[in-house]
């Protein structure tokens, strides 16, 4: 089932033409990639879904963005129940200064009325072990989340993430900053997470697309090229633009 | 032949010497004031009223009215500047309306201490009828350290990375619990700074309290707020040109103990200030 479709989707910065009549669909509990050079809007786009654009002066966008029947590019959008649904992850992992147990109830002191200490623990629990972080960071939830290293830093924003108990997760370049070892773990991680989660994930790292994604959207300049099963995509791409990119003949 | 090694040093020489410069005045100032007014402090002088048409005594009712003075100038200046630091930093549009109030506060900034004073006299005093009065004062005083609570408040909030404020808008945090949440506190050191420093400047500032609170001479403590007050530079300036034959010692005790007070505040801002660097985390 689609969990989020795009109908000739169009976004400017000003007068830039950033999105170029995106039409896609993005299926529930699948990873999707979405892969191109930089600059093709692939960002862009991840970044209509939660509206985090609208931040942005001078963004225009036309078309049709249906999550759960409704487009939430209508004015009328709650941006804050939109937002819960559809969580994001950023490039650089950016925990709050704050302790990792409150990094991760943030969202819940934010959302939530009060709530006891015990639920409060248990989400905690229940995120972290999600994140396959509970048993490395059990001991010291009350240390500054800024003291971890890279990549759980990165797992910890996920765990803050799912704590609101999203349904879609985007992924902004999630592991651009870490290394093999640290993206491999963040990559299983991801495995696992798109059992209960729609993931759809932007990155420049070709290769990361093929091991990690069902399906592959390629952009190039504002336009969705392509889109298909990732195994598709990476063997036998239809377009030729596709196939030029993916054999790496510019990008 | 040129040798550019001599000409560095000649420039390095008088660089240094450029430096050594600002530093001689401060130390000659501090040294004077502590060497006359040091030997003039001791408890009487802090806790007695003046006596003897200020000649002896103490100088405790300036102590207090000062205190007084600064704590309405606070009361009145932080809540106001900090709510407009943060609709300057977090909400407005760049637009006229924005530049104007911008411009409006960089000029607040630039008007001369004796200008405010003559300011509270026609609104405080006379317009709204608080008469020369610790309201009247503190509220001159409020006004002229606005801009700088306003201007310190508003880098503490920008230097707050983005990063922090889109993430949390991207949990579904409304901008107000973004700012109430992660941006106030995290702009909170920097903001104390800019008050502190703001009081240390409304602790020594003489003409906006000239003709709006400060008392030649009064042998008891202020009862309200709408009572006129010493203060501690309005005293110095009264001890030091208008009563003859005071002892040197007094005005050289009253200027210390007004310098240690600035001081001391602003070793405070300074202290906030290093703690906050040390322990800053991004």
């Amino acid at each position: 089932m689609s969990k989020i479709v795009t109908n000739n989707l169009n976004l400017w910065y000003g007068v830039f033409h950033a999105l170029k009549n995106v039409d896609s669909a993005f299926e529930a509990n699948r990873i999707t990639a979405i892969i191109g050079p930089s600059g093709c809007g692939k960002s862009t786009l991840l970044r209509v879904f939660n509206r985090m654009n609208d931040l942005i002066e001078g963004v225009r966008t036309d078309g049709e963005v249906i999550i759960e029947d409704a487009n939430i590019l209508n004015s009328n959008t709650d941006l804050v129940v939109l937002r819960k649904k559809v969580g994001m992850v950023f490039q650089r992992p950016n925990p709050f200064p704050l302790s990792i147990y409150e990094n991760i109830v943030f969202g819940e002191k934010i959302h939530g009325d009060r709530i006891t200490r015990d639920k409060l623990d248990e989400i905690v629990e229940r995120s972290l072990r999600d994140v396959l972080l509970w048993d490395e960071l059990k001991d010291k939830l009350n240390e500054p989340a800024l003291r971890l290293s890279l990549e759980q830093k990165q797992r910890l924003c996920i765990a803050r993430l799912i704590a609101v108990k999203p349904d879609v997760l985007l992924m902004d370049e999630p592991c651009s900053t870490l290394d093999p070892q640290g993206t491999q773990r963040v990559e299983e991680l991801m495995r696992e997470l798109k059992n209960k989660y729609t993931i759809i994930i932007v990155t420049h790292n070709m290769q990361q697309a093929a091991r990690v994604s069902d399906d592959t959207g390629f952009m190039l300049l504002g336009e969705l090229i392509e889109f298909g099963k990732t195994e598709q995509i990476f063997t036998a791409p239809f377009d030729k633009r596709t196939e030029d990119y993916i054999t790496g003949r510019y990008g | 032949m040129k040798n550019p090694y001599r000409t560095q040093k000649i420039a390095f020489f008088f660089l240094f010497l450029a430096t050594l410069l600002i530093v001689i005045p401060v130390g000659l100032i501090v040294v004077v004031i502590i060497q006359k007014g040091f030997p003039a402090i001791n408890w009487q002088f802090l806790s007695d009223i003046p006596r003897q048409g200020m000649r002896a005594g103490g100088i405790f009712p300036a102590i207090i009215g000062t205190i007084y003075l600064v704590t309405g100038a606070i009361i009145f200046a932080l809540p106001i500047g900090l709510l407009a630091a943060i609709y300057l930093s977090e909400y407005s549009k760049d637009n006229l309306l924005t530049r104007l109030i911008k411009l409006a506060i960089v000029n607040l900034a630039g008007v001369p201490s004796v200008v405010y004073g003559l300011f509270g006299l026609a609104l405080f005093v006379v317009f709204f009828k608080f008469g020369a009065s610790i309201v009247s004062g503190s509220l001159t005083l409020g006004i002229m350290i606005l801009p700088v609570i306003i201007t310190t408040s508003r880098e503490a909030l920008e230097s707050v990375p983005y990063s922090f404020r889109e993430v949390s808008l991207s949990l579904g945090a409304s901008k107000w619990q973004t700012i109430r949440h992660i941006v106030l506190p995290n702009a909170i050191p920097g903001i104390l700074t800019g008050t502190i420093l703001g009081l240390g400047r409304a602790a020594g500032e003489t003409a906006p309290i000239l003709f709006t609170v400060a008392a030649f001479y009064l042998p008891q403590l202020p009862h309200s707020i709408f009572d006129q007050a010493m203060a501690l530079p309005y005293h110095l300036y009264v001890i030091s040109t208008q009563v003859p034959n005071v002892d040197e010692k007094i005005r050289y005790g009253t200027a210390f103990v007004l310098l240690a007070l600035v001081l001391f505040m602003n070793l405070v801002a300074i202290i906030i200030r290093y703690k906050f660097r040390k322990k800053k985390k991004w």
